[in-house]
């Protein structure tokens, strides 16, 4: 690391878009700093400035609204997991935020860094894409709302342009009877990166039918993806085996792997079916428990 | 005049009791000072400059502009060190040449693997230092590299020596070649033994290399005198063998250094070696500050020793009535990038828990382009155990007999050959095998996908070189010191050894290690040998300090020294004949130290043989994921026969340790080198140690048959722990779910792959 | 560029000192205010032997800048016992030989630590995951989780069980 690093804490968003703005490039947003200290510590990225966005009200903050709850995008894990209204609502938001990293390393880290990280293996992601969270970007001509899957584009690059900022995440209230779930595969317990990533929620009707569902899958493909196929599967079933097994095989059949140091190709490509069909019956359980 | 060492039998509760370690305050007070700890006033940082290359020749290196940056005081290559003769020294089977270590330390005419160290500097501080490594222009011819044991032993394998012929051959080849060794070592006629086989299994084996993962990176300070005298403060397994190392390669007289031991965080056979400490001397010799050096987590990996990555075929023949008739085995080890891998002891200790007329073991070791293999928990027979423990469980298959039963059948006891030459001196492994079969979950029943492995290891354990000096202090209480590096309790077994010799309290005693300067030459810390060599140093120092006390009251009370016994702690009269005395405490002769002959003190020097073997036992239960190919250990039980337990906590602990190891071998734990040579996981998101989620409690069995060549029957305990844990595993996984994995890690893609492939066969 | 001034509290005492922006906190509490008991093993977040707490959570101090330090409050091992007097952890670790080498030490009584004040009476498979931020060689962790679910029975005040 170098010592000419310049270090801003602003006190609003629109104050931090400028300041990134007028970095040209150079400035990088310091959340949970879990992923921007270890990429300037390995020399992969060397800023001018650092824009430490912790004091900013809105972006620290978690919020109900009309319609769902909004969180900030530096909000830490931990406390995104200790958020009992939050967690009952979004379960598989919380499963993802209790997979990132240790204790430690999610009392820092926040959604918003993962989503803006770009990792496809990224655990909150595919979790927020499941239950349709929005990202609300601030920049130079003002805000603007996009699905988070959107904010992806490949591994460690995302859609905001020069001097935007991600300030929060909405997260609009699911229909009753609705379940979601998040489930990684990793070869420890923890401390891991996924090798493969799978968030789902589905919402079923009295009788138990499934009605609507979507399904997503991390670290299978450049970024996480939605798999329409997959849900097709559960949708109009009663999540029932062979429903199931199909949803399995849409998942495989979806996931474009690499070979890498963490797995190879035919295992991930396995593992989609498998990891997506525990994922489903996780969300359906707990959508059944809200029934 | 010292007596022979009786073996204390029946010694009190202390010894195997769970004192509070002498070191312990501090280390949980975070004030326990390790290698990164120390620094020193005007002190600079040092910083290496490594190779991004996995073989290149070296054309230049112009360190001009990184000299010109301001807050640069030094900036070396190898050419600040002198080169070092070439001849290998020592024993065979850990032999050293300097002049590979030289050149390890510092590349000189090639960079011979991604982080191979080629210049340093140091600096006012950190940032300057690496921003200096940047500076230095290095001009390469990059050459085509081999990473992998069997591709670097093939004739059109790229060649890292031109010098490097191989050794244990006739007649010597006339081409330089990557095997730098060929060693075989047999019994009886493996042949007819083969003949009388009713079942013959043979299969291959691979294992990679994996690293000792100490949490302390490797980390020095050191500062040269303008009077040529040298200090070094580093945390290694070993203080003496730093000093020797390091004056060795700068060319001073080893009287010429002293080195202080820190704290050290963990090292498990990987810091029995150099690394920086000629560097931050060279570096303060240049600039004329203390240097300190500090590796990062990263440098750990590239360029410290991980043990060996190995090829391996092993046979073996078995009656239908269950007797070992012949073994055989192939042994290829990855050295990394200078020869001395540990195959030698592999083969070594490959066969040694079985009663074997026949049997042959061939070992090559062969350099590669990866850092130099470093000693790691026994090392090298956890490899070849993987290899034969497995073996050894088909064969159980084969004849439908119970995998301990057929080790009981097959154990060594006193008496037994060895492929190596001399017979097993000591019982202890039987005793390991029986521990298990009365445990009452060996019977346990299992569930679905689960299953129960058996394995066994042996090692060898040490002796050698050590100092321990005592001294009485005024007031009776004792200050004891070793120069024996402790790495995981040994201050408190040494304290409880003394307390017991000498019958005192444990808390009177003060034990510590002391730097090279303030004690007597001790071999490092390393193979199992402190409890049991620096403790018999320490024993004999007490009967030493004993002699002495008997001598004193016995001129206190005018009688022959004869008369006087030591008993609980005081001299008392041998008998009533001799007077009515009140007893002498260590308190009444100190006190009296100054009219019966001055300060009451001893120092013994130990060359210690004798050592007896570690012998293990362990089984595994396990659940396999079928569907995943994860792995959870549902229960581990390891019986491990220490000789006597001193410090019965520290001993479980080691077994603990060692097996948790294993498991991260067995399972998880690899290098993984991309096409360019270069390690794609130097780090602990992606080197996967076990965390604590991962494992259940492990439990420790000791087994206690004690050593009849030490005087409280210590045979050590440190290293065969790990040796059996991999085939454990496997074999496990074999019975869970019916695939023979027969390569590490057994890693959840590895296993789901070898079920598909059952499938399809199916 | 000029050096940022924080203000903190560390253990309890209001300290103040310079730092670049690159400089994490585990390097200003090691190098320049000579606070060496928390340790780096990785510096990359991986190993967890430079936990403290800041502002009351449980973080890798080689994950934070020393200017995020500014107006917070920072615990580390140096301020664990009260003077002499060590916590009801410290003496379990010592007890119970909850470390070998003891490197890890430090980053695991702070993370035990913080534990108990979430949970007092966690179960060994809460202790497990709670600490599988921090990597012990040594153990094989069974020491270390029964010193820290003895610790809590004691902070409970129960009896040893």
């Amino acid at each position: 690391m170098t010592a000419d690093v310049r270090f801003e804490t602003p006190a609003s968003a629109k104050e931090a878009a400028l300041l990134l703005a007028a970095a040209d490039g150079h400035g990088r947003v310091l959340a949970g700093g879990t992923d921007l200290l270890v990429q300037m510590r390995s020399g992969r990225i060397a800023p001018k400035l650092i824009v430490d966005v912790k004091g900013i009200d809105e972006m620290v903050s978690i919020r109900q609204e009309s319609g769902g709850w909004r969180v900030g995008a530096s909000v830490a894990c931990m406390e995104l997991v200790r958020h009992r209204e939050f967690a009952a609502l979004f379960p598989a938001v919380v499963d993802g935020a209790n997979w990132i990293g240790s204790i430690q390393v999610r009392s820092r880290a926040s959604m918003g860094g993962n989503l803006c990280n770009a990792s496809p293996a990224a655990d909150s992601v595919p979790a927020m894409m499941a239950v349709g969270a929005v990202a609300s970007i601030e920049g130079p001509n003002g805000r603007r709302e996009i699905p988070v899957e959107q904010v992806p584009t490949g591994p460690g690059k995302n859609s905001l342009e020069p001097g935007e900022i991600l300030v929060s995440i909405f997260f609009p209230n699911p229909p009753e009877h609705t379940g979601s779930a998040y489930i990684r595969f990793t070869p420890r317990t923890e401390m891991d990166i996924a090798v493969v990533g799978a968030g789902i929620s589905l919402t079923l009707d009295q009788q138990g039918v499934c009605t609507a569902a979507k399904v997503c899958l991390g670290a299978v493909a450049e970024k996480a993806i939605v798999v329409p196929e997959a849900a097709q599967a559960l949708i109009g079933t009663m999540v029932d085996d062979a429903a199931l097994a199909n949803l399995g095989l849409a998942a495989s059949a979806a996931a474009r792997p690499i070979d890498d140091k963490r797995g190879t190709k035919v295992f991930r490509t396995k593992l989609s079916g498998v990891i997506a069909r525990r994922t489903a019956q996780k969300a359906l359980a707990r959508a059944r428990g809200n029934i | 005049m010292l007596k022979k060492t009786e073996v204390a039998m029946n010694p009190s509760e202390l010894i195997g009791s769970r004192p509070v370690r002498p070191d312990g305050v501090p280390k949980v007070m975070g004030l326990a000072q390790y290698g990164a700890d120390y620094e020193l006033p005007g002190m600079l940082w040092g910083k290496v400059l490594r190779s991004p290359h996995a073989h290149a020749r070296i054309i230049s290196i112009d360190t001009s502009r990184a000299k010109a940056l301001p807050g640069v005081k030094a900036v070396m290559t190898a050419a600040d060190m002198p080169d070092q003769a070439f001849a290998y020294q020592g024993p065979e089977r850990v032999q050293l040449n300097f002049w590979h270590m030289t050149r390890n330390v510092m590349a000189r005419e090639k960079v011979l693997f991604v982080g191979h160290p080629l210049a340093a500097v140091a600096a006012t501080s950190q940032a300057i230092a690496a921003a200096a490594l940047d500076l230095i222009d290095v001009q390469y011819e990059v050459l085509p590299h081999v990473i992998n044991v069997e591709e670097a032993m093939r004739a059109d394998a790229p060649v890292l020596f031109d010098n490097l012929f191989t050794r244990g051959v006739e007649p010597v080849p006339d081409k330089p070649s990557n095997v730098t060794r060929i060693n075989e070592i047999k019994a009886g006629d493996i042949d007819s033994g083969f003949a009388k086989a009713d079942e013959v299994v043979q299969m291959s084996f691979t294992t990679e290399p994996v690293h000792q993962g100490y949490i302390e990176p490797h980390a020095a300070l050191a500062r040269w005198g303008a009077d040529g005298q040298c200090e070094v403060w580093s945390s290694s397994q070993g203080h003496f063998v730093v000093r020797a190392y390091t004056a060795k390669l700068l060319g001073l007289n080893v009287s010429d250094v002293v080195v202080h031991p820190a704290e050290i965080g963990g090292g498990f056979g990987g810091k029995t070696v150099i690394y920086l400490e000629p560097l931050a001397l060279t570096l303060s010799r240049l600039s004329g500050h203390p240097v300190k050096m500090v590796m990062s987590r990263e440098e750990v990996f590239q360029a410290t020793g991980p043990t060996s990555g190995s090829s391996m075929t092993v046979k073996m023949g078995v009656t239908r009535d269950g007797k070992i008739v012949a073994a055989d085995g192939v042994f290829k080890f990855q050295a990394g990038a200078f020869p001395g891998s540990p195959v030698m002891n592999a083969a070594m200790c490959a066969f040694s828990v079985y009663d074997l007329e026949n049997a042959r073991a061939v070992s090559y070791d062969v350099v590669c382009n990866r850092p130099k293999a470093a000693a790691y928990r026994a090392p090298g027979s956890p490899i070849a155990a993987f290899a034969v423990e497995s073996v050894v469980d088909e064969l159980a298959r084969r004849i439908g007999m119970d995998p301990l039963e057929l080790r009981l059948k097959n154990a060594v006891k006193a008496g037994s050959p060895t492929i190596w030459g001399p017979k097993h001196a000591h019982d202890g492994f039987r005793e390991t095998i029986e521990a298990l079969m009365n445990h009452p979950a060996y019977k346990a029943p299992l569930g679905p996908n689960q299953g129960r492995g058996v394995a066994s290891g042996f090692w060898f354990n040490g002796g050698g070189e050590s100092t321990a000096t005592l001294h009485v202090n005024e007031d009776g209480s004792i200050a004891l010191a070793t120069g024996s590096m402790d790495v995981g309790g040994s201050r408190a077994s040494m304290a409880i050894m003394a307390a017991e010799t000498l019958g005192v309290p444990y808390e009177s005693v003060r034990s510590t290690v002391a730097d090279t300067a303030s004690i007597g030459y001790n071999f490092l810390t390393g193979g199992s040998r402190i409890t049991y060599a620096t403790g018999m140093a320490v024993v004999q120092a007490c009967q030493k300090v004993i002699e002495d006390m008997r001598a004193r009251a016995a001129m206190i009370w005018d009688v022959d020294i004869e008369s006087v016994v030591w008993q609980n702690g005081a001299a008392r009269p041998a008998d009533p004949s001799v007077g009515d005395f009140a007893p002498l405490t260590l308190k009444d002769i100190a006190a009296k130290r100054a009219v019966t002959g001055g300060p009451i003190v001893a120092e013994v020097a130990v060359n210690a043989g004798g050592q007896a073997p570690g012998f293990s036992t362990q089984f595994c239960d396990l659940e396999v994921d079928p569907e995943t190919g994860a792995v959870k250990i549902l229960r581990y039980v390891a019986a491990q026969d220490v000789g006597r337990a001193i410090h019965r906590s520290y001993v479980e602990g080691q077994i603990e340790g060692g097996v948790v190891q294993g498991i991260g071998w067995a399972l998880n734990e690899t290098y993984i080198y991309n096409d360019r040579g270069q390690l794609e996981n130097p780090g602990f998101l992606d080197y996967r140690v076990p965390v604590a989620s991962d494992l259940p409690m492990i439990e420790a069995v000791i087994v206690e048959v004690p050593n009849p060549n030490h005087p409280f029957g210590v045979k050590g305990v440190g290293e065969v722990n790990i040796v059996p844990v991999m085939a454990a595993v496997g074999n496990a996984i074999r019975d869970a779910v019916g695939v023979r994995m027969t390569a590490l890690p057994m890693s959840p893609p590895a296993i789901l792959a070898a079920l598909d492939a059952e499938a399809v066969s199916a | 560029m000029a050096k940022h001034h924080v203000s903190t509290t560390i253990n309890g005492e209001p300290v103040e000192f310079l730092c670049d922006t690159s400089q994490t906190l585990l390097d200003v509490l090691r190098n320049e205010l000579d606070m060496t008991g928390t340790k780096e093993g990785c510096g990359t977040g991986d190993c967890g032997a430079c936990s403290v707490t800041l502002d009351g959570e449980l973080v890798c101090s080689c994950l934070v800048l020393g200017a995020e330090a500014n107006g917070k409050a920072v615990q580390t091992i140096e301020g664990m016992a009260a003077g002499s007097e060590l916590h009801p952890l410290q003496r379990k670790f010592l007890e119970h030989a909850g470390l070998q080498c003891g490197i890890c030490t430090p980053g695991i009584l702070m993370a035990a630590r913080e534990l108990l004040k979430h949970n007092p009476d966690p179960t060994e498979e809460q202790v497990r995951y709670w600490l599988a931020g921090n990597l012990c060689r040594c153990t094989g962790y069974n020491k270390i989780i029964e010193a820290v679910l003895d610790a809590a029975r004691e902070m409970r005040g129960e009896s040893h069980a």
